[in-house]
């Protein structure tokens, strides 16, 4: 099950934490993995455990159950002393950069302590110097200008700008940007995700990406990236982003996509939505028995998908869906190049009124 | 400036549309703050209509929030209202809301025009059950024994499709973030008011809770009739749920017009650089561009259009003039000099659309 060419490989990971109230399962038994320099975007609602996917991804949270190896090393096993290797090639850029800066530290001091620390430069001229070419990186021109400046004097976006400058300090492999535009106005938001496009591009980063914005998530996948679907800690859909939006294989995605309101009067009021079978949101103290989606899915089938916990089944290479009912129809239909009306029809939850974007390419990486 | 103004003609009362339930008039709010006078809302009209729904949208910043906060006459101390009128029409009399007393405010609050705040969870008491807030409001705006106020709780609660009697003896920890948000909408619904204002109703909400609160609000505008004012930074909200939209930047109605008109036949380049700065769904390889630059200092503002320093079609003009908002269109009005500019720049884009 190994693959020899992921950067990182999460096989059956699963988080368990202990609260007063019980024991919250906030991932629950996640398999995917990621090429160097691919994008995955994880999405989902609050609760999801797109979160706590996101910091074991980093290094910054261990899981109770599962492997995730990097570069096929098991991390989780490693001593703390090894781990430092893997931190260094694995970084993470929070949701707020009003919280992730130290208020007293300026954007140089924030940036040497990495530098110099891991010895990734010797000496405080070749620190400036790397800084100077970091901050211009992340668009903070002149850079000279930013060196001496606090957190406090600088707008919401220059900060998460200087929070992925930090990142990208250790020269890492991997960003883990947790809703890393989501903080920032609609105006700023577009140049901080062209900006980080652009490392992926130029850089070669590898990145997870994490957002609830279904939008986002599919423009920063763009053409080679794929978007994972989570609900109540487990990937309900994997797969190229371009498909899953304009194909959606779960009820649960196609209830997502449905939902999002667009700026566009016509469409978006014209829309033609799913009806689930419940608007609650389930306890994650207390999941549902079989299929944690059954209680408001619409294609609840009764004795099935109450009962039998369902796995997660490929559908061509690289699909991937968590239903007893869609895992069953895709069976049943002849296989090939899905492109969505063939099966559209058999599947209770048609999205036909959506245009359909440009056909991505489909192959492994980019 | 005589015909071809929107906003010098709105400033006569003659001038306000048939039908209208508030009109706004030439409004200023300030605040005081350390490093100087706040602008935060600058010279704003417009006239709400009955049973219309408006859509203050904007960025952090732009005044949405203090306009209708002025509205309702809830400003903090520390702001001042130097000059402008907000008429409300009660039964066709007018009814001049900044100068009403305390008890006729009260009167005018809540039971006439009520707001909706932005957070569910702090706009809550959180050691008051459901029903001991609602019976609050009710008690202070009007007289209603206990059991009349019960049934209109019940009746309102109904109304936002909740279990109305187990929401009444909750405590809002017991809700989830929808609920509440129900909860509050019910409140604003209690005196039967005839304008809502809701601050970001659906923002902090996951998607299905919020499409299930943009299609509960649908319903009761249909069914209740009432008038709303909503204030949103997200476009896409605007898009289903305005008739009318107003852009604001730097305290000022940019651009003012029928939603389609907005989303398809922008004129000012601020409304037309958030269209563009907004990621789609369901269209193509959509090119996203951001607007250069960041919003304003208020306290310092930059001359003429406020907008110029971001603005790719700012001439010299721009520089020393502020333009009011100019006739673009029927019922639609944009503050920019080079608007005609826009109109052929997207010529193309939107005769393909039609």
């Amino acid at each position: 099950m190994t693959n020899e060419a992921a950067l990182l490989q999460f096989e059956r990971v699963s988080r368990t934490f202990t609260t007063k109230r019980g024991v919250v399962r906030a991932v629950d038994d996640v398999t995917f993995a990621a090429m160097p320099g691919e994008v995955l975007c994880l999405v989902g609602e609050s609760g999801c455990g797109k979160t706590t996917t996101g910091k074991m991804a980093a290094g910054l949270v261990r899981p109770t159950g599962g492997r995730i190896l990097f570069e096929g090393r098991d991390f989780a096993t490693m001593p703390e002393r090894k781990l430092r290797v893997y931190r260094k090639a694995a970084q993470i850029v929070h949701q707020d950069p009003y919280a992730s800066l130290n208020p007293i530290r300026t954007v140089y001091q924030t940036l040497s302590v990495p530098l110099l620390h891991h010895g990734i430069v010797r000496g405080r001229t070749a620190a400036v110097e790397r800084i100077m070419e970091l901050l211009t990186t992340v668009e903070l021109t002149p850079p000279a200008d930013f060196l001496g400046k606090y957190p406090h004097q600088l707008s919401g976006g220059q900060r998460q700008r200087v929070a992925v400058a930090r990142a990208l300090t250790l020269n890492p492999r991997l960003i883990v940007a947790d809703e890393a535009v989501s903080m920032v106005d609609v105006s700023i938001r577009v140049s901080l995700l062209n900006m980080l496009l652009r490392l992926r591009d130029t850089l070669g980063v590898a990145f997870i990406f994490i957002t609830h914005d279904l939008a986002v998530a599919k423009h920063f996948a763009g053409r080679g990236g794929r978007i994972a679907v989570m609900y109540l800690g487990r990937i309900v859909e994997i797969e190229p982003a371009a498909q899953l939006i304009r194909d959606p294989l779960h009820p649960y995605t196609q209830a997502l996509l449905a939902a999002v309101p667009e700026a566009d009067p016509d469409l978006t009021r014209n829309k033609e939505k799913v009806k689930l079978r419940s608007l609650e949101i389930p306890s994650l103290l207390q999941l549902p028995s079989g299929c944690t989606f059954h209680p408001r899915c619409p294609l609840f089938e009764e004795g099935l998908c109450d009962v039998q916990r369902p796995e997660t089944v490929s559908v061509g290479e690289r699909r991937a869906v968590l239903c007893h009912v869609v895992a069953r129809q895709m069976a049943a239909a002849p296989m090939g190049p899905t492109t969505g009306d063939g099966h559209a029809s058999d599947r209770a939850v048609g999205l036909d009124s959506r245009r359909d974007g440009p056909v991505g390419s489909m192959e492994v990486g980019r | 400036m005589s015909t071809s103004t929107v906003s010098t003609a709105l400033t006569e009362p003659v001038a306000v549309t048939a039908g209208t339930i508030l009109s706004v008039r030439d409004l200023w709010v300030e605040y005081r703050a350390e490093r100087g006078m706040v602008q935060a809302v600058r010279g704003v009209n417009f006239d709400l209509r009955k049973g219309e729904s408006l859509a203050l949208i904007g960025e952090s910043g732009s005044g949405k929030t203090t306009l209708a906060v002025a509205l309702i006459r809830l400003l903090t101390k520390t702001a001042r209202v130097p000059r402008g009128t907000v008429t409300y029409w009660r039964n066709g009399r007018e009814v001049d809301v900044l100068a009403l007393g305390a008890e006729d405010l009260r009167r005018f609050r809540w039971k006439e025009c009520a707001m909706v705040f932005q957070s569910a969870l702090n706009s809550l008491n959180p050691v008051l059950k459901v029903w001991d807030q609602m019976y609050d409001t009710v008690r202070y705006h009007e007289s209603m024994s206990k059991d009349a106020a019960w049934q209109r709780s019940l009746e309102v609660l109904q109304m936002v499709q909740l279990d109305a009697a187990r929401v009444l003896n909750s405590y809002p920890h017991e809700l989830s973030g929808g609920m509440r948000q129900r909860v509050l909408l019910a409140m604003g619904l209690l005196l039967n008011p005839q304008v809502l204002l809701l601050d970001e109703p659906t923002t902090a909400l996951d998607i299905l809770t919020q499409r299930s609160i943009i299609n509960l609000l649908r319903q009761l505008k249909a069914t209740l009739g009432f008038s709303t004012i909503f204030i949103s930074h997200d476009l896409s909200l605007a898009a289903e749920l305005a008739d009318r939209v107003a852009t604001m930047y730097a305290g000022q109605v940019v651009e003012l017009g029928e939603v389609r008109d907005i989303f398809y036949r922008p004129r000012h380049p601020y409304t037309l650089g958030l269209l563009q700065a907004v990621p789609s769904l369901t269209a193509g390889e959509s090119e996203m561009v951001s607007i250069p630059g960041s919003p304003p200092d208020l306290i310092d503002l930059p001359s003429g259009c406020k907008f110029h320093p971001r603005c790719t079609y700012a001439i010299e003009r721009c520089r020393a003039e502020e333009p009011a908002l100019l006739t673009v269109g029927p019922q639609h009005g944009a503050a920019c000099l080079r608007w005609a500019q826009v109109a052929q720049d997207r010529e193309h884009v939107e005769t393909q659309r039609a």
